[in-house]
């Protein structure tokens, strides 16, 4: 583990440039909000107004509420990346629950 | 490259967690044979990673914006079928608490994501630098390859799912009721993006930080990693 510290701290440095990925304005092509549609086309699909709001991520475009922009962008970065920590090393650990004493050799 | 809910129908979302649904099976699979104590931290690592580069949203021209994943340098350096398991999470917890890509998308997004890039990368990098010896520079060239080609064919994927909606999913008098927009619109706007911005950036990750842990950390990729290889 000591010997990964390195790349934690690389994590870290990462978490606290993310704001870099807040200067390109606009929005990735296939990713816009559906009230774009309305100014693009001239009218939002049925379908997809439908089904676009069918869950209400608590931390929508990686913000914070009542937070600004940059510092709730890197406090979803963090907030994120100790998450996926977790549901990796979790299940990462049941997988790897045999093979702990006796690595597999090949 | 994260499909929202809404541009893909319902059914269309079906059939990609069934596309998606066998490689974790077998991922999960693999992985109990192979992953161990010292190989789990590693796979939180690059799937934080993962997670984390995907933030980095770089400006395309014409207004878009696209980033990196990741996926194919885990995939060099833990396997495929780690990193199949390891962008998967990423992708989950963005779609579950960040809304970014669809909770009914997620099958697809997935498939593109993190079945796609790993598989595609994984062979580019073997084909080019499998057997080449610890200081090739075989290694980096195919790494930064497999990042370039990995992200583009998982564009590709993308623009291929969103363009067929018009064709498949309309009114009767053909107006479009999900991703309003074509395969000779999505196709091009998709792999431009990539091919000119996010690929190129998926290479550099990808070639740099193989080249950062062969110098800096070999154990990384000698010692600890090569168990959880295929």
């Amino acid at each position: 583990m000591k010997k990964l510290a390195p790349l934690f701290i690389g994590l870290f440095v990462l978490g606290l440039l993310v704001p870099i990925g807040l200067l390109a304005s606009g929005t990735a092509w296939g990713e816009w909000g559906k009230e774009a549609f309305t100014q693009m086309i001239g009218y939002i699909p049925k379908g997809l107004e439908r089904f676009s709001e069918i869950w209400h991520a608590p931390f929508r475009d990686y913000a914070v509420k009542g937070i600004g922009n940059d510092i709730g962008y890197i406090l979803s970065a963090f907030g994120g990346m100790i998450l996926v920590l977790l549901i990796t090393w979790g299940a990462g650990k049941i997988l790897a629950r045999k093979n702990n004493d006796h690595p597999n050799e090949k | 490259m994260h499909i929202p809910d809404g541009y893909l129908s319902p059914q269309t979302c079906a059939v990609m967690y069934a596309a998606a649904a066998p490689f974790w099976y077998t991922a999960a699979r693999k992985l109990k044979k192979i992953l161990t104590s010292k190989t789990v931290p590693l796979l939180s690592i690059f799937s934080a990673f993962s997670f984390v580069i995907m933030m980095f949203n770089a400006p395309v021209l014409g207004g878009t914006t696209a980033h990196a994943t990741g996926a194919a340098l885990m995939a060099i350096i833990l396997g495929p079928w780690a990193a199949i398991i390891g962008v998967s999470s990423a992708l989950f917890i963005q779609a579950l608490f960040f809304g970014d890509g669809g909770i009914l998308a997620f099958g697809a997004n997935a498939f593109n994501m993190a079945v796609v890039i790993p598989i595609v990368g994984y062979l580019i990098y073997g084909l080019i630098a499998r057997s080449a010896p610890m200081k090739s520079s075989r290694h980096w060239v195919g790494a930064a390859l497999a990042g370039y080609g990995g992200i583009n064919a998982a564009a590709l994927s993308a623009a291929v799912e969103l363009g067929l909606q018009p064709l498949l999913f309309h009114t009767a008098n053909g107006t479009p009721l999900y991703c309003p927009y074509n395969l000779s619109q999505a196709i091009p706007a998709m792999m431009f993006a990539h091919l000119t911005i996010a690929g190129p950036i998926e290479a550099i990750i990808t070639a740099g930080v193989l080249v950062f842990l062969q110098k800096s950390m070999p154990d990384v990729l000698t010692g600890i990693a090569k168990e959880a290889r295929v």
